[in-house]
């Protein structure tokens, strides 16, 4: 984690996208490799061990789906997915099987870096440990050791559950995490397919967290696949 | 009468014929006058030869009797293996029908076509599979002799005085394709038999002098001779239609036999069927219901049965009439049909109804007027059932009652002559009169007679004088009995007969209206599901018992279409697929495949699209005509629901890609213009920014770095839509409902094209008491983006847009308003059609139908309106199905807003470390 500049690796088979990406990254400070087959980016994954690998899910040898499974089985290196609107499933599926975000194409380059940062940000953090211990972003501050929460240096108050919620989202802030990872974080492992409870819950928290709930800028909606709580 | 030209029917028949032979094997059949002729040997010999040419043939059963020559010809022959199966403790024997039908040989012998199978094969008769094989397409020799035809059945147990058991249908032997008569004379017969060279079944040696009789063997002869000239003669004929010689076609006349109740009309039905083979007409067996059938016997309906049974064996149509008389009924279908001879049994005996009444012969012959009537002697086939009137139950209490009614005047009598009044006795008389009329009008015939015989012997006892005495002083006594017993015989007989009328009439009545009310529900079932519980309701009211319905998926297999009330196993499974494969019934109470738990019927309207199963207490009831023809209609109504279920189904598809066909086409046309324009700013933007010749200032790269990255934007949205529609199109729009909250959808919509927005304030109107929808929140997502985009785009900037939603009982309306100039009036609706363009030119008009696509595939609907104070409202519905789940209580945490978190945090995801 000391390296001076970031290795991403890029899995992805289509000519065009690497061009844009490499000049879009290298312009951002960022080392790139590519790769442009599933065969070759697990191999590049383990010799060149990179920071973030960046995943397209239609390779041509293999499922992306399968990459991100057989990378989880060795790495903890951050997966961002990229994938054509409209496979939500597979998006979900991949966050499940252990990928940390997706990007869904076509994507401008701010969108990338944010998500980049995210994933380099929580990749640093030491396995297992807190995040930073007080999250601040716009008006809002969750103090995740003293419990309290102050928007406009006022504090709120939650529901036992609404917190957890809270806290779990912002513990992941700016990485997308599905319905189920929330559920099961939340709620537990029986409670995995009542989505309505989360729904109702971010309903909630909203109208205590954000400006205007019927414009969420803080809590995030992915739909059909999960929730992000915006960083910064 | 001669026709001059083709029955177009005959030429249809013909042609059709033709098909079926197509498919099906050839028949060669080896016909013989009587057993040792050599039949099994010529045919060994033909199939050597066919062996010798190649063709594949085998033996799949053959009797040599133990005749060494025979047994010679069989060597070198592959020979099937036959089927042991074991009846009572005894080793049968059979012909191996399914391994026959696996190993698929382009040639089969079977020996003996009028063999009866041993119980628990598949036929009752071995002729049945032949019929299966021929229809499998594999070609079949076999033998026969000529006293086996059913129709020559009786004249041949007349020459022979033997009567043989095992028939075959004559119509086996007509549809052969080929008959080779072997033939001997009959001294060289005899001297086989001499020899020791014809097989005798040990039991029949004692009838086998008088069967071998040298008279018997000349008139067998001429009787296989006269029957394969017929055929040659049928031949001829129609050789001479298809190539349409015309000289020959005769009248096209129609014979018909009347049946009755009588045990002899078997023999009728034959002699009908001979003469109608001769004469080359078609024949029908008429029967005629009156409503005194009611008084039939078990055994006399059953010979009715058995003659209409016979009747359609033997190749003819059967036809019940009902009505009053039978010379009128018969006399109108003959009219009507061209029947050109009836034929009718001559009456027999001296009975007193034929010397009173006079018989149907009489009345036929004076209505008959042009047609023929022939009278032919019926034969005794057993003991002549006795016509005992069916028992009733309560028998005893209408004697009893008729008994009691009588003392009512004798009472009556008495107690007025004690009060010392005297009434004339012809008064007496007449109240003892009414007593009887009424008696014979409440009870019928017996009771009646019983009651007049009363009213007589009490009136003489204890009304005429000598009192007290059955001596009858006056003679005109006699006259007042004579007219008490004919008033109460007549009356009971009309009473009588009003009751039969009124049953039958009442059981017709039933008849049409289980038909009609079947008929009636499937004319608003709507799905399979309500097709099958109709037909199973209906079915089960009318027959009682159990009743299946399978349907044929694609592939022509059997599915049960609901759950089958009764054990059915995969026998039971194989029978129906039969019965489906062959479309002909069987199972219980036919000769096919009798020993199956149910009757199994194709269900066919022209096309057989599965089978009904009916397992009921008594399968006989089915053998009735009446009962089967009702059975009948109601699974051809059923067919005729499911087959309209296949047909619209169909017509849908065709709807469907006759649309695509026009969205293909339209597609095509605005793609080369919607989708170029994007990617000719692109092109030109870009190929502006690499062009060398003079670099662009700052501002006007970043101009055209902002068209590029615009007009791609627009390209997106644009093949976001085209890939919408396309999914929409082809039925491949699936829904996936969850529960949501239409606030936070909308919210995402907003969030996804904040920048079309921008320039408009967008209000919100959710109420809080909203339930939870279940929607597929990316389509509903969809909906709303592209609402919005609308309202953005035709709208002036500044301009405000609302969203809203209110509950209705059973469904949410959602609303999207704006106010801008509004949709032109009257054509609010031809926006959500395909390629329709606002004014702007934007887009290329698929958004709205889109939505429209996608709200219809919720349950709801879509519409547009004109808004009171200016601007356009589109509204749509969506549908609240079940109940919107809550969070239960157990899981809801208390509202007070304390941090009382325990520790029990779970660890993030493996993922995030």
């Amino acid at each position: 984690m000391d390296r001076p500049t970031p290795l991403l690796l890029l899995i992805e088979d289509e000519a065009p996208m690497r061009r844009f990406l490499r000049a879009a990254l290298a312009s951002h400070d960022y080392r790139l490799v590519e790769a442009a087959t599933a065969k070759e980016g697990l191999t590049q994954a383990a010799s060149r061990n990179p920071d973030v690998i960046l995943l397209d899910l239609g390779l041509p040898d293999a499922d992306g789906l399968e990459v991100t499974r057989q990378l989880r089985e060795w790495a903890s290196t951050p997966i961002i997915v990229l994938s054509a609107r409209g496979r939500e499933q597979d998006k979900v599926r991949a966050l499940d099987l252990g990928a940390d975000d997706y990007l869904t194409k076509p994507f401008g380059v701010e969108e990338l870096l944010a998500r980049i940062r995210v994933a380099l940000r929580h990749a640093s953090l030491p396995p297992g440990g807190a995040p930073e211990p007080v999250f601040r972003s716009g008006d809002l501050t969750v103090d995740l050791v003293k419990r309290q929460v102050f928007r406009d240096g006022e504090e709120v108050h939650f529901t036992p559950i609404e917190y957890k919620l809270l806290a779990a989202l912002v513990r992941h802030a700016g990485k997308l995490l599905t319905h189920r990872q929330l559920l099961q974080e939340v709620w537990g492992n029986n409670y995995i397919n009542q989505t309505h409870y989360l729904r109702i819950y971010v309903m909630q928290l909203r109208q205590k967290i954000e400006p205007d709930s019927t414009r969420p800028r803080l809590l995030l909606t992915e739909p059909g696949v999960g929730y992000r709580f915006k960083a910064d | 009468m001669a026709h001059q030209r083709p029955d177009p029917e005959a030429l249809l028949r013909r042609i059709h014929d033709a098909e079926a032979r197509a498919r099906r094997g050839q028949l060669k059949v080896f016909l013989g006058a009587s057993p040792g002729v050599g039949k099994t040997f010529t045919m060994l010999e033909a199939a050597r030869a066919k062996r010798a040419e190649g063709l594949d043939v085998i033996v799949g059963i053959v009797e040599t009797h133990g005749r060494a020559e025979t047994a010679r010809l069989l060597e070198g022959l592959e020979v099937l293996p036959r089927r042991q199966l074991e009846y009572r403790d005894t080793r049968l024997e059979e012909f191996d029908l399914d391994a026959a039908l696996t190993r698929c040989p382009a040639l089969i012998l079977v020996d003996e076509l009028a063999h009866t199978n041993a119980p628990g094969s598949r036929h009752s008769k071995r002729w049945q599979d032949v019929e299966e094989l021929l229809g499998a397409g594999v070609n079949v020799y076999t033998a026969m002799n000529v006293q086996h035809l059913d129709s020559l059945n009786d004249v041949v147990a007349q020459i022979t005085g033997i009567r043989v058991r095992e028939t075959v249908p004559d119509a086996v032997l007509e549809r052969a394709d080929e008959v080779e008569l072997v033939d001997v004379t009959p001294d060289v017969l005899q001297q086989r038999l001499r020899e020791g060279k014809v097989y005798i079944p040990e039991q029949a040696t004692r009838a086998i002098e008088r069967f071998f009789r040298r008279g018997n063997l000349i008139a067998l002869r001429e009787l296989a001779l006269r029957r394969t000239a017929e055929r040659v003669d049928a031949q001829m004929r129609g050789y001479m239609e298809e190539k349409g010689i015309r000289e020959t076609w005769g009248a096209s006349e129609r014979l018909a036999v009347c049946i009755g109740a009588g045990p002899d009309t078997g023999r009728l039905v034959r002699a009908t069927r001979r003469m109608a083979a001769r004469l080359h007409i078609d024949w029908v067996a008429l029967h005629v219901e009156t409503p005194g059938d009611q008084r039939l016997s078990s055994a006399e309906r059953e010979n009715i049965l058995r003659s209409l049974e016979l009747a359609e064996r033997l190749g003819g149509r059967t036809v019940t009439l009902s009505g009053q008389s039978v010379t009128d009924e018969i006399l109108s279908y003959a009219r009507a049909h061209n029947v050109t001879r009836i034929v009718v049994g001559k009456p027999r005996g001296s009975s007193w109804r034929y010397r009173f009444g006079g018989s149907l012969l009489d009345a036929l012959l004076l209505g008959s007027g042009p047609i023929e009537v022939l009278a032919i002697m019926g034969e005794e086939e057993g003991e002549r059932p006795r016509a005992a009137p069916p028992p009733r139950p309560s028998a005893w209490r209408d004697y009893a009652g008729a008994a009691a009614i009588m003392m009512v005047p004798t009472v009556l009598g008495l107690l007025v002559r004690s009060t010392g009044l005297t009434m004339a006795t012809i008064d007496t008389a007449m109240l003892y009169l009414l007593t009887v009329v009424f008696a014979a009008a409440r009870y019928r015939r017996g009771p009646a007679i019983l009651a007049s015989v009363l009213g007589i012997t009490l009136f003489d006892f204890f009304f005429v004088p000598p009192y007290y005495d059955f001596a009858v002083s006056d003679v005109r006594y006699a006259l007042t009995f004579g007219v008490m017993l004919v008033v109460a015989l007549v009356m009971s007989g009309l009473t009588g007969r009003i009751r039969n009328q009124v049953e039958s009439a009442r059981d017709r009545e039933r008849r049409t209206a289980t038909l009609y009310a079947m008929s009636r529900d499937l004319a608003s079932a709507e799905t399979q599901e309500e097709v099958t519980a109709t037909t199973l309701r209906n079915l089960r009211d009318t027959f009682g018992g159990e009743v299946a319905v399978l349907l044929a998926e694609v592939d022509g297999r059997l599915q049960p279409a609901a759950p089958i009330p009764y054990p059915f196993d995969d026998r039971e499974h194989g029978i129906a697929q039969w019965v489906y494969d062959h479309d002909q019934a069987a199972g219980q109470g036919t000769t096919t495949l009798p020993a199956a738990a149910a009757f199994y019927l194709p269900l066919s309207s022209g096309q057989t699209v599965g089978v009904l199963g009916l397992k009921i207490t008594d399968p006989g009831e089915l053998r009735d005509p009446a009962r089967r023809r009702l059975l009948e209609a109601l699974a051809g109504q059923a067919a005729m629901a499911f087959e309209r279920l296949v047909l619209a189904a169909r017509t849908r598809k065709t709807e469907v890609e006759v649309e695509a066909e026009r969205l293909r086409t339209a597609l095509l046309s605005s793609l080369s213009h919607d989708m170029r324009t994007p990617l000719a700013s692109i092109q030109g933007a870009a190929s502006t920014l690499l062009d060398g010749a003079g670099p662009p200032d700052a501002g006007t790269r970043f101009e055209l770095a902002s068209t590029i990255l615009e007009e791609s934007q627009r390209m997106n949205r644009l093949v976001g839509n085209l890939l919408e529609m396309i999914r929409v199109e082809s039925g491949e729009l699936q829904v996936q409902k969850e529960w949501q909250l239409l606030s936070d959808v909308v919210g995402v919509a907003r969030l996804r094209i904040e920048e079309q927005l921008a320039s408009h304030p967008v209000t919100t109107n959710f109420p809080p008491d909203l339930p939870l929808v279940a929607v597929d929140e990316i389509l509903l997502e969809q909906v709303f983006v592209n609402l919005l985009e609308n309202a953005a785009k035709h709208t002036p900037p500044g301009t405000p847009i609302e969203v809203g939603a209110e509950t209705h009982p059973g469904e949410v309306e959602v609303y999207v308003a704006d106010r801008g100039p509004g949709l032109p009036p009257g054509e609010e609706d031809l926006v959500f059609e395909k390629f329709r363009r606002g004014g702007s030119g934007a887009g290329i008009g698929l958004g709205l139908t889109i939505c429209r696509a996608i709200v219809k595939a919720h349950g709801g609907r879509m519409w547009a309106e004109n808004r009171s104070g200016g601007g356009a409202i589109f509204r749509f519905t969506l549908p609240i199905t079940g109940t919107p789940p809550t969070i239960s209580a157990a899981d809801a945490d208390d509202s007070t807003p304390e941090l009382e978190v325990g520790p029990a945090w779970t660890a993030p995801p493996p993922s995030s470390s």
